[in-house]
């Protein structure tokens, strides 16, 4: 079904910003086809009818693009879209159990949706977060340190409605088209949301500080010839210096490295093969 | 003597607001802006040149150098491209970096584009990772607010732009060249070079394309010195790195020390292989770069010992996997990604990779032979050196490596009529 009036204005008006941030109009063709996503939930025939009228293209131009990337959706997705990293290294650590268990869990196979549209389930690749596998990505947010029990828990949770919360992001878990729309470029208020790094990001800057180790000062700030200032336990800041006087702001609430360990069951012998 | 670790990308994450202007400035950021803008840009240049940072990507080509490439005073517009779409399977830095410290990428972007005058940058990020999205786009808007964007910056004349541009999923475009064609609207597809991106780059315009840790780096460098940048590190591959450990190891994380640190050292760091195992084998810089085993492990971690070890030292993306592990599953579940993520562009990539994944599967099933491990290696040689662009090269790394070091394990499966592996005594969680 062709866009509403009211829903083409607002396209265009979004559209219209898009496209003015680029040299050359065509470079917004993959912001706008998130911006079409966010619309529908996935990209429709409209969706490429609308970009391609955008840009003079012709409807097999835009499709052609729009099936080459896996983040655009061809058919409606869920509310939210839930990713199983299944690479080798989150797979091997766990990731195959768990997308197998929620698939059974969900009664869908893979890139299919619940009756209640709801939860998607797809297995995805790397997520740049092997530190905390086994990941679950859900509208593209991280749910580190996964297991079986947590991810049916976390499914379980999106179907009723029961807020969750990103391991590393922010309070309010975006829906599908929400997602959506910041990927196409524009923000929601939740930027300064969430901790500014998770426990696994921060384990060599901790082990740094308990030995005292740093990179050295620059030239004009050491005291002897090509050794280490010889200064007082604070880490030297490489933009420049004064760093850490008063080691931050006032903290607001327990930093994320003080909070458990850095993954769950982590500790447990694994079973050896029969 | 350097310290076995030196913080300085990571430096300010554990504060609660690093991400935020004001965080970043108390960390001592946005100093080295002010000091770049005061030098001449051929100087900056130089000064890259000099501190011999090398491309944090994974293939280590001299920044500087790149820099340099670009033709001046050609009368074209010069843009500057970060590669922001880490994808590689094992890689986890650029990430992190980007959510906890957006703006040290932002001022590096503003530095380098200066000295490769152009107007317009561009941060093409990976489009799976929502929240390093919002993190970039609101510290790209806080960089504006305080005039170290947009015109006229620092009332020195210089002006940029910059568009965090969101990717949609496809690894491919991480190679710089199907990048530029991905930012241009198209299928990613790679281009061939000659003409390299200094040259014709986006919109065939001269263009620098560099990875996040690389530009990342730039304003410590600017605000230090090439000397201090240089001073660390090894002979040839100088300066510190962010090292990630993950897979079967006790603490993974990121580790940020000076490159030439050893395995060996960083599973110190890292707690070891978890308790009751041991080291099979790991990736020294994600799945492109060929395995290495126990025999490894006092490899220095810099560009040149690595590869004189038979792999690459890559995104320092360091995979670990213990005896729990099957070489064949995990060669199989890799080569199962290279077949899903080549573009398609060329036949020894597209057809290669799919080849393999059913050869493979047959080992894994316990039905291949021999024989299979020879035509195995055959299509290797038929990708290698003669795909498109460096996926198809990747694509063969671990099947080679995984045949050098453990051929009788992919024998083994035949003889036992499949895997002789239990997958749940890999699992974090052992199985329930």
């Amino acid at each position: 079904m062709p866009f509403s009036d009211e829903v083409l204005a607002r396209l265009d008006a979004d559209a219209a910003q898009i496209i003015a941030r680029y040299p050359r109009p065509r470079s917004a063709l993959l912001p706008l086809l998130h911006l079409v996503q966010s619309e529908e939930g996935y990209v429709s025939a409209d969706g490429i009818a609308y970009c391609a009228a955008k840009f003079g293209l012709a409807e097999a131009e835009v499709t052609a693009v729009v099936s080459f990337y896996t983040m655009y959706k061809r058919h409606p997705a869920g509310e939210y879209n839930v990713g199983v990293c299944t690479n080798t290294l989150c797979a091997i650590m766990g990731g195959d159990q768990i997308f197998a268990e929620l698939r059974e869990h969900l009664g869908v196979g893979n890139d299919e949706t619940t009756p209640d549209g709801k939860v998607l389930l797809e297995h995805v690749e790397c997520n740049a977060a092997c530190d905390y596998a086994p990941v679950v990505m859900v509208n593209w947010e991280f749910f580190d340190n996964q297991t079986p029990d947590s991810a049916r828990q976390l499914v379980d949770d999106l179907r009723a409605g029961t807020p969750v919360r990103p391991t590393r992001g922010p309070g309010r878990l975006c829906t599908w088209r929400e997602a959506s729309r910041i990927l196409a470029g524009f923000n929601d208020d939740q930027a300064t949301d969430g901790p500014s790094a998770g426990p696994a990001s921060l384990v060599g800057l901790k082990l740094a500080e308990e030995h005292g180790w740093r990179a050295p000062e620059p030239a004009g700030a050491r005291s002897g010839n090509g050794g280490q200032a010889a200064g007082a336990g604070r880490l030297p800041h490489p933009h420049g210096e004064g760093r850490r006087a008063g080691s931050g702001p006032s903290t607001s609430g327990p930093s994320p490295a003080d909070s458990a360990s850095p993954r769950p069951g982590g500790s447990q012998p694994a079973k050896e093969s029969s | 003597m350097t310290d076995t670790l030196t913080p300085v990308l990571t430096a300010s994450w554990d504060q609660p607001d690093s991400f935020t202007l004001e965080g970043y400035k108390r960390a001592g950021g946005w100093q080295a802006l002010p000091k770049a803008l005061a030098t001449d840009p051929d100087d900056l240049i130089s000064a890259l040149k000099n501190a011999n940072l090398r491309g944090r990507g994974g293939a280590g080509f001299p920044t500087g150098v790149k820099w340099s490439f670009l033709p001046q005073g050609d009368g074209k517009p010069h843009y500057l491209v970060v590669n922001a779409d880490e994808s590689e399977p094992g890689t986890c830095k650029d990430v992190p970096l980007m959510m906890a410290d957006p703006h040290v990428l932002i001022e590096g972007v503003a530095i380098t584009a200066y000295a490769i005058r152009a107007k317009h940058a561009f941060i093409y990020v990976r489009g799976e990772v929502l929240h390093v999205v919002r993190r970039l786009r609101h510290a790209v808007e806080e960089a504006y607010a305080a005039g170290y964007l947009g015109e006229n910056i620092l009332g020195k004349g210089f002006d940029l732009d910059v568009v965090v541009h969101a990717g949609a999923g496809a690894y491919i475009c991480g190679e710089e060249s199907a990048l530029l064609t991905s930012l241009e609207g198209f299928r990613g597809l790679p281009r061939l070079r000659p003409p390299f991106p200094a040259v014709a780059g986006l919109y065939a315009c001269p263009t620098v394309i560099n990875n996040v840790e690389s530009i990342a780096s730039v304003p410590s460098i600017v605000a230090n010195g090439a000397d201090w940048f240089a001073g660390l590190g090894t002979e040839k591959s100088k300066g510190y790195g962010i090292f990630s450990l993950s897979g079967h190891v006790t603490t993974p994380g990121q580790y940020e020390a000076p490159l030439g640190i050893t395995l060996r050292e960083l599973l110190d760091l890292g707690g070891g292989v978890r308790a009751g195992h041991r080291l099979k084998f790991w990736t020294p810089g994600g799945s492109s770069t060929p395995l290495l085993t126990d025999q490894h492990l006092d490899v220095p971690l810099d560009f040149e010992s690595v590869a004189a070890a038979g792999s690459m030292l890559g995104t320092r993306a360091l995979q670990i996997f213990d005896e729990t592990t099957c070489v064949v599953r995990a060669v199989l579940r890799w080569t199962e990604f290279y077949e899903h993520e080549s573009c398609g562009k060329c036949t020894p990539c597209r057809e290669g990779t799919f080849w393999m994944v059913r050869v493979l599967e047959r080992l894994e099933h316990g039905q291949g032979t021999e024989e299979d491990l020879e035509k195995l290696l055959d299509i290797c040689d038929n990708i290698l050196g003669r795909a498109f662009c460096a996926l198809g090269d990747g694509a063969v790394s671990p099947i080679m490596s995984g045949i050098q070091y453990f051929r009788d394990e992919f024998m083994q499966h035949q003889k036992e009529g499949g895997c002789p592996f239990d997958p749940a005594a890999s699992t974090l969680f052992g199985g329930n």
